[in-house]
């Protein structure tokens, strides 16, 4: 009789909170629009939303390699499985061409579809709710200007119980603070201006801070520095490992062009988002660095080394191969003296000469992904940007051993940092995602 | 002293360790058909195959070779007994200077050995690193189709056993 009670205690208690739940989980969809029923937008909102778009770098996931873009249907490869992007022209059964103003919104803000299915957080609407109307209007008009793509993204490849979208209503009810930026008046335009496109739609700490074991960003190490693709997207402010301390100039020049003679040049996920950058207003671009700037410095612990900058400082080197020093006995050393030496330590000034390696926070960070990355892809010509570092890659001339030897050769010698642990799986890793 | 094996006979390198393979192949070798381009790695002048793999001879010591495999234009083929990429080059009249040209093929070869069936995508899309300024592109394009359907149905025979 006793028995009989508990139970259908229990089984109370479990629907009603199984029901509290659902309730809470529960999204509504939003009435589907006819695409032919907008005016026409205005001209001056969609120059913005497309730079809004550049800002928020859509396009970067909203594209498949070799697809039109906004399309959608790239693959996001994920601790918990891979998510395909979606596709964002207005196209009317694949795309979001019946999508109200309103649904486009509840989508950027709070992760959820038109038809109230919860949207995964690879999409970053826990930065994107703090954008404001305004912008979230013009992103909106510009999507829908877009001409219209068939094309459907491949389903999600997630396990059970991810795969259930309801999950993400506990997922947000954790992470997600729907909060609208709020300026701090103490600051003046130029820093709340950054500060509302870093942590904004530009999301930067999406991939410059750490995640948590359920992949939402630790706001208490924010921009300790992160991952993404398997590149390591560095510690920024205090926590920046950067031999020479970022400042202003610094990170507004290299934002806006790619490349810094003191901090190297962007590759990986980061080279998509300069890109980006370089095509929106410079004032802009300069904001975010003014408020990045703004979040402190790391030691520069190689500062007194810095060197004049300018191009064409260093001494041009007599020939196209300069000298190479004697090589060492230890391999990583032979390596760098007969691979690398002859730019590195050529003389010649950048873009062809080497960069200098005591500078370089691929050396000098916790861990070795992107030096790895960088010996094995070197760095791409990229298209227009003729004055950039170009360095080739030496993923089919060095075997994993001989690059484990140079990485840790490079590691002790530039960094003066013990070796990284790891760093053969490393390698093997960093081959297989190429 | 590097030991290597070049067009399939085994080489000892009397040149200093930290001499690169374009030097090593033609000046100590006398196989002269990778260029010097750049010098940087940029323009593929100087592609050879080591290992089954299409890499910048020029800015490879040979130090880091010890014991591989090195593939030159050479080995795919001669002046009397073109082979079937050299075959196809000359079929399209490919090159105009040329001097690109011995890269090209030897990128496309090792590209070909890897994946017979390669799509015109994955062809261009491999040979992105080589510069041509002649313009023969569409040319070479066609060539290293023509060597890829004449090299594919030996692979069939070979697979058969005929």
């Amino acid at each position: 009789m006793k028995l009989r009670f508990v139970l259908l205690a229990l089984l109370a208690i479990g629907t009603f909170g199984g029901t509290a739940a659902l309730l809470y989980a529960w999204e509504s969809p939003i009435a589907p629009i006819d695409p032919r029923s907008l005016g026409a937008p205005d001209r001056a909102v969609l120059r913005r939303g497309a730079s809004l778009a550049l800002l928020g770098d859509c396009a970067t996931c909203h594209t498949a390699p070799d697809g039109l873009p906004y399309a959608g249907g790239l693959a996001m490869p994920t601790p918990f499985g891979t998510i395909y992007s979606t596709n964002i022209t207005p196209d009317p059964e694949t795309g979001i061409g019946r999508w109200s103003e309103q649904a486009f919104i509840r989508a950027l803000r709070s992760g959820v579809d038109r038809e109230g299915r919860h949207l995964y957080p690879a999409f970053p609407y826990d930065h994107f709710t703090r954008v404001s109307d305004d912008d979230a209007k013009a992103l909106y008009a510009f999507f829908m200007s877009l001409d219209p793509a068939k094309s459907s993204a491949p389903p999600n490849e997630l396990a059970f119980p991810l795969n259930v979208r309801l999950t993400l209503a506990g997922w947000k009810l954790l992470f997600l603070r729907r909060a609208r930026f709020v300026a701090d008046p103490s600051r003046d335009e130029k820093w709340n201006r950054g500060k509302y496109l870093v942590d904004g739609l530009g999301h930067c700490g999406a991939c410059h801070s750490p995640r948590n074991l359920l992949g939402a960003e630790m706001k208490s190490a924010g921009f300790a520095g992160g991952e993404a693709e398997g590149w390591r997207a560095y510690a920024l402010g205090r926590s920046s490992l950067s031999p020479v301390a970022w400042d202003e100039a610094a990170l507004a020049d290299y934002l806006a062009s790619g490349s810094h003679p003191l901090h190297g040049t962007a590759q990986g996920p980061m080279a998509n988002v300069v890109d980006n950058l370089s095509q929106v207003d410079p004032a802009d671009v300069g904001a975010m660095a003014h408020y990045l700037a703004s979040l402190g410095k790391g030691e520069g612990r190689n500062d007194a080394e810095r060197p004049a900058s300018g191009p064409g400082r260093l001494p041009q080197a007599a020939g196209v191969q300069a000298a190479t020093p004697s090589i060492p006995s230890e391999p990583g050393g032979a390596i760098y003296a007969t691979v690398c030496a002859s730019c590195h330590d050529g003389g010649r000034p950048l873009p062809l000469g080497g960069s200098r390696l005591d500078l370089s926070t691929a050396v000098a960070d916790e861990k070795p992904a992107n030096l790895i990355h960088l010996v094995v892809r070197g760095i791409p010509a990229a298209a227009g940007a003729s004055a950039h570092p170009i360095m080739p890659g030496f993923g089919d001339i060095l075997d994993n051993r001989q690059i484990s030897d140079l990485v840790n050769y490079l590691r002790t010698r530039f960094a003066g940092r013990p070796q990284w642990n790891g760093l053969a799986k490393a390698v093997a890793e960093a081959r297989g995602g190429r | 002293m590097t030991t290597l094996i070049v067009n399939g006979e085994s080489r000892s390198i009397a040149a200093s360790p930290d001499t690169p393979l374009l030097y090593v192949l033609r000046d100590e070798l006398g196989l002269c058909a990778a260029k010097f381009g750049c010098g940087l790695g940029q323009c593929g002048a100087c592609t050879v195959i080591v290992d089954g793999k299409a890499v910048f001879s020029c800015v490879t010591p040979v130090m880091v070779l010890e014991g591989r495999t090195v593939t030159t234009l050479e080995g795919i083929g001669s002046r009397d007994a073109p082979g079937p990429m050299q075959r196809a080059f000359i079929a399209e009249q490919a090159a105009q200077c040329g001097y690109c040209i011995p890269g090209m093929m030897m990128r496309a070869q090792a590209l070909l050995n890897r994946d017979p069936q390669a799509t015109d995508e994955s062809i261009r899309a491999e040979l992105q690193p080589h510069l041509c300024r002649c313009g023969t592109h569409m040319r070479i394009l066609r060539a290293i189709r023509r060597a890829a359907d004449e090299m594919r149905p030996k692979t069939v025979e070979a697979r058969t056993g005929r």
